[in-house]
This record gives structure tokens, sequence and C-alpha cells, in this order.
């Protein structure tokens, strides 16, 4: 059998492999010759950590997302997902999309928007269904499956978008800006959606934001970007113990030491940060 | 909602389903579809003063409602329905035929941008001919019979359907494509439930267009061709016989009801099937 990216693997479970879930080495991406995305980017992320990246706008992070799902074909470098090296779309990978309107099918059902990846996983219909019920129910729309995308405020049809991720039980879920197009208490409410149903399905989360607040709220480590091409300026580990609270996490000292370190990085040349 | 892109979307909104525009001041009157009726009437009633004038002798120009009396007299005659089965027997076997290379070929054409790019101009060149144009090489080719037609409709429905399977297929949603490729769909499971569906509103408006230029092709050639049956060999026959203007006007216009009710009723279908398209923007 030779499915896509079981070719190459890493010195399959040397204990520098066991824990890793995403390996990105020397990443490099040209639109064409003058459209360089992606400079050099080299990061890992270990299984069951939830690591946001934050950059500038128009700086790559979509392309990343894209490359590691296997939607793109970096012009440099390698990406691992655990010990297989990602040549194409691979298993056990879901992304939620910026344009998450327009990754829902305006012709299906809620239900049958969530469903439709599982009809091509190895699952049958019994699990297919319970799956389908317990990530509407995680995010909140178990009373809306029978309605349309269309039918649904911006809002919900992103929880739409994440309940689809959610029911693929990916091993590593892939966010792009997921909370951008909603108001904030919406956007505070699929936050805390987000990081139950990770502490629930113990999934490995890389989540793209622009928000730093955001991003220091929910992950276990920050990587921050440079603007386009981009480089990592810095990664940040956030100590804080889970699960966090709204009111009172974002109050804490910690959370805003952390933020404006942040903050601070953000504004650094990419040139500077690494000499 | 952000369905299809810059460009194109003009041509396809030419071609594409139009919801009613509604006219504010006669909308306080009445709906959308006594409107219609109203305007049917008014204009019945325009005609009937107009050809009782007899500025042109009855002979040539018979009065409205002589006319409509025939229809329903005809509509009565088997013979006539014979006619009248003939034309919708060779309409529909060549409108399916289009249909179906319409779509394959479309597909494949919108699916590959090598493909696209080279076949855009010609189907764009080839599209305005009017087909009616053809007729006399279609009854050269193929004489008077059902085959002629078949294929004459076929070829005349062919290029909207073409046209539309090709920008609807190509214009797909990238967006769409790579959330289902990303889940690990394969190419024909993307078609099956991407592509398609969302191409499905231009093709069958593709078809919906098609069909009235089917039906004004089916009748030509019958009248052209001197068929043995169908309306359009009906309106020969009474018009060669002479003093049966009634006959001929009457053949006509039941032609051309045929094809406002076939219109209206895929245009039914269409606003039923596709509904969503209709509801992104402006839902709630
Ligand atoms: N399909 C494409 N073809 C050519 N250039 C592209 C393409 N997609 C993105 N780019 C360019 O690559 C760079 C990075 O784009 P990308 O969408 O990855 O940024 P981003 O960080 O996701 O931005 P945002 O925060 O606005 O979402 C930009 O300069 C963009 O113009
Ligand atoms: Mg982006």
């Amino acid at each position: 059998m030779s499915l896509p990216g079981t070719a190459a693997r890493a010195n399959a479970m040397t204990p520098e492999w066991r824990n890793r879930m995403l390996t990105v080495r020397g990443l490099r991406h040209a639109y064409s010759a003058d459209r360089l995305a992606i400079a050099e980017l080299g990061f890992q992320v270990n299984s069951g950590e939830f690591v946001a990246i934050v950059g500038p706008s128009g700086c790559g992070k979509t392309t990343l997302l894209k490359l590691l799902a296997g939607l793109l074909k970096p012009s440099a470098g390698s990406i691992y997902l655990q010990d297989r090296i990602v040549s194409a779309v691979p298993e056990g990978l879901a992304m939620v999309f910026q344009e998450y309107n327009r990754s829902l099918l305006p012709w299906l059902r809620v239900r049958a928007n969530v469903e439709l990846p599982l009809r091509y996983q190895a699952i049958n219909a019994p699990e297919r269904n319970a799956r389908v019920a317990r990530s509407l129910q995680a995010v909140g729309l178990a009373a809306f499956e029978r309605l349309y995308p269309w039918q649904l405020s911006g809002g919900m049809q992103q929880r739409v978008a994440i309940a689809r991720a959610l029911a693929y039980q990916p091993k590593i879920l892939l966010m792009d800006e997921p909370f951008a197009s909603v108001d904030a208490q919406t956007r505070a409410d699929l936050e805390d959606v987000v990081a139950k149903v990770r502490m629930q399905f113990g999934i490995t989360i890389l989540l793209v934001t622009h928000d730093i607040d955001e991003a220091v709220y929910l992950a276990d480590r920050v990587i921050v970007l440079s603007s386009s091409p981009s480089r990592i300026v810095a990664q940040i580990p956030v100590e804080m113990p889970h699960p966090r609270d709204q009111i009172t996490t974002r109050a804490s000292d910690n959370f805003v030491a952390i933020r404006s370190e942040v903050a601070k990085l953000i504004r650094r040349p990419a040139e500077e940060a690494t000499l | 909602m952000s369905k299809g892109t810059v460009g194109i979307s003009e041509f396809k909104a030419a071609a594409g389903p139009v919801r009613g525009s509604r006219g504010p001041m006669i909308d306080l009157l009445v709906g959308t579809h006594s409107r219609r009726i109203f305007g049917v009437v008014v204009f019945f009633l325009l005609l009937e003063f107009v050809t009782s004038l007899e500025l042109v002798p009855a002979i040539y120009l018979p009065r409205a409602s002589s006319v409509v009396q025939r229809i329903i007299e005809l509509l009565q005659e088997l013979k006539f329905l014979q006619h009248v089965g003939a034309t919708l027997y060779a309409w529909a076997i060549g409108l399916a035929l289009a249909t179906v290379m319409s779509v394959t070929v479309g597909i494949i054409i919108g699916s590959s941008n090598l493909a696209y790019r080279m076949m855009t101009p010609v189907i764009e060149f080839v599209r305005p001919i009017p087909s009616v144009a053809l007729i006399p090489l279609g009854i050269l080719l193929w004489g008077q019979g059902l085959s002629m037609k078949v294929i004459l409709v076929a070829y005349a429905t062919l290029w909207p359907i073409l046209y539309n399977t090709v920008y609807g297929v190509h214009d797909v949603d990238p967006i769409a494509v790579q959330t289902a490729r990303s889940f690990g769909l394969g190419r024909l499971s993307i078609l099956r439930h991407i592509t398609l569906p969302s191409a499905a509103p231009f093709i069958f408006t593709g078809i919906r267009v098609s069909a009235s230029i089917g039906l004004i092709v089916v009748v030509g050639a019958e009248l052209l061709a001197s068929a043995d049956i169908g309306i359009g060999s009906f309106i020969l026959f009474v018009s060669s016989s002479g003093g049966h203007m009634d006959s001929v006007l009457a053949g006509a216009a039941v032609g051309g009801l045929l094809g406002v009710l076939i219109n209206s009723l895929l245009g039914a279908i269409e606003r039923r099937a596709f509904a969503w398209r209709y509801m992104g923007t402006d839902a709630q």
C-alpha cells in the first residue's frame, strides 16, 4: 500500500520523535520568483500542545497552514506529521479556514456539512452519526443541524466549520483566524469552546491569529512571525494553568506580562530578532 | 456571500437565473403573478383593437380573438396534437443529447486550466452563430426527418449549456475545494460533492436558455424542410393552402405558448432546487 505521505519516515520512535506531532524544518515558500511569502521557518509542536502563531497581516500565516495541510508544495524545507513527511494531504489533519463561509457548502444543511468528510473515512453510519451529534453538541449547535449555513449568523457558521473539523477527529487541528469576523462576546465564547474541546478531545492545535490577547489566552506557546517574507521572531512559552478563565486569566499579572512581551516582539523587525 | 468571482460573473449574470425584479409602483397594485396575467390581457385587448380596425384585410391579418378561437379548436384536434407531439419529441431528444454532451465536455474543459484557456475563445466565437442559419445545411445533410431535427436541435442547444457548464465548473470556489481536499476527498469525490453542485445552477440556466432556442430551431427546421409532421410543417401546410391566416398564427402562437410553458416550468424548478443561491446575502 502506498498511501500519500507514507514514503519517507523519520527514524521512527526515537525518544526525540515520540512526543512530536509536527516538525517543520527550513520551510520556504515563494508563490513566484518575486513573491517570497515565507523566508525560512523551523519549529516543532508536541502532541497535545496548543500553539498560537501571531504575525502582521500578509506575513504568510495562511500560506504556512496550507503548506502544513499539504495543499501547497513548499519551495524548500520539509514538514513531518509525527514521523511521516508531508508530501500530499496527510491523514489525521483538519483545517478550519479563514473564509469559513466559503468553506461551508450552501446547498447542504448544517448536519450534512459536518458529515461530508466522514463519509470518506472508514467509519460506519452509527459511529458517523454519533460523531456528528457529539461535535455539534460541543459547539452548541445541536438544535440547528437542520438549517442551512446561510440561515445562521457568522459566528454560528464559524462554529459549524469548527464542528466539522472536530467530527473528523484529527490528530492535529489547524485554525486560520477562526474568530476574526465575529463580535467580542461571540469571540470569547468561541475561544472557550475551542479551549474546552481541546481538553475534551485531547487534540493538538495550531491556531493562527493576529489577536495577541487571544493567542496568550489560549495557547501553551506563542510563535511570533515577522512581516513578509516571514521568519520566526520569537517563541514565547505561556506558563499558565488550564482551564483558563476569560476574566481572571486575562487580569492576571502573568497574562499581562506575556502579552506585552509578545506585543513588543511583534513590532521588532526580523533581522534584529535573529541576531 | 461571495459566490462566483469577478470578470466572468458578468457573463453569467446575463444568462444566470434572475430574481423577478419588481417595479415598486406596480407592485402596490398587483402581485408578480397577477401582474403577468394583467400584462397579457392588456396586450391581447390592444391586439384585438388594432386588428378590429382592419387596416390590413382580415384575410391577411385576422382578429386576435379569432386566432384565439382557432387555437382552442386546434387543441381539440388529434391531428394537430400529433404535430405538437412530434415537435416536442424531436426537441426533447435533441436537448437531452446536447445536455449529456455539453455537461461532460464542459466539466472536462472547466476543470483543466489549460483546456479552459484554449477552449473559451473557441466557444465565444462559435456561440453567437445563429443556429437557424444552419438549418439549410442540416436539411442537405440529413434530409427532412426526425434525425435532421434532432441533430439541429442538439447543435443549437449545445452552446449555451456548454458555455454555462464551463464557467460554472471553472468558477467553483477554491476555498470550498481546498477544504474538501484537506479532509482527504479525492478528485472524483470533489467533482461530485463540490464542483457539480456548485455549477448546477449555471448548468440548469444553460438548459433553460437552450430549451427556448431548441424550440425555435425545431419549428424553423420543420418549416424550411417541409417535414411530414410537426408544428412547423402544420404552419407551412396551412399557409400554402391560402386563406387560413388564423390557423397559421394559431400554430405559431402554440409554439410560443409551449416556449413560455417550458420556460416557466424550468424557472420554477430552478428557484426551488437552487434556493441556496439566492439566500446567501439577504437571509434574515
Ligand atoms: N495564491 C497566491 N498567489 C500569489 N501570492 C499570494 C497568494 N496567496 C498569498 N499570496 C501572498 O503571500 C503573502 C502571504 O499571504 P498569506 O495569505 O499567507 O498572509 P496571511 O499572514 O495569512 O495574511 P492575513 O493575516 O491577512 O490573513 C502575501 O504577500 C500575499 O499577497
Ligand atoms: Mg491569512
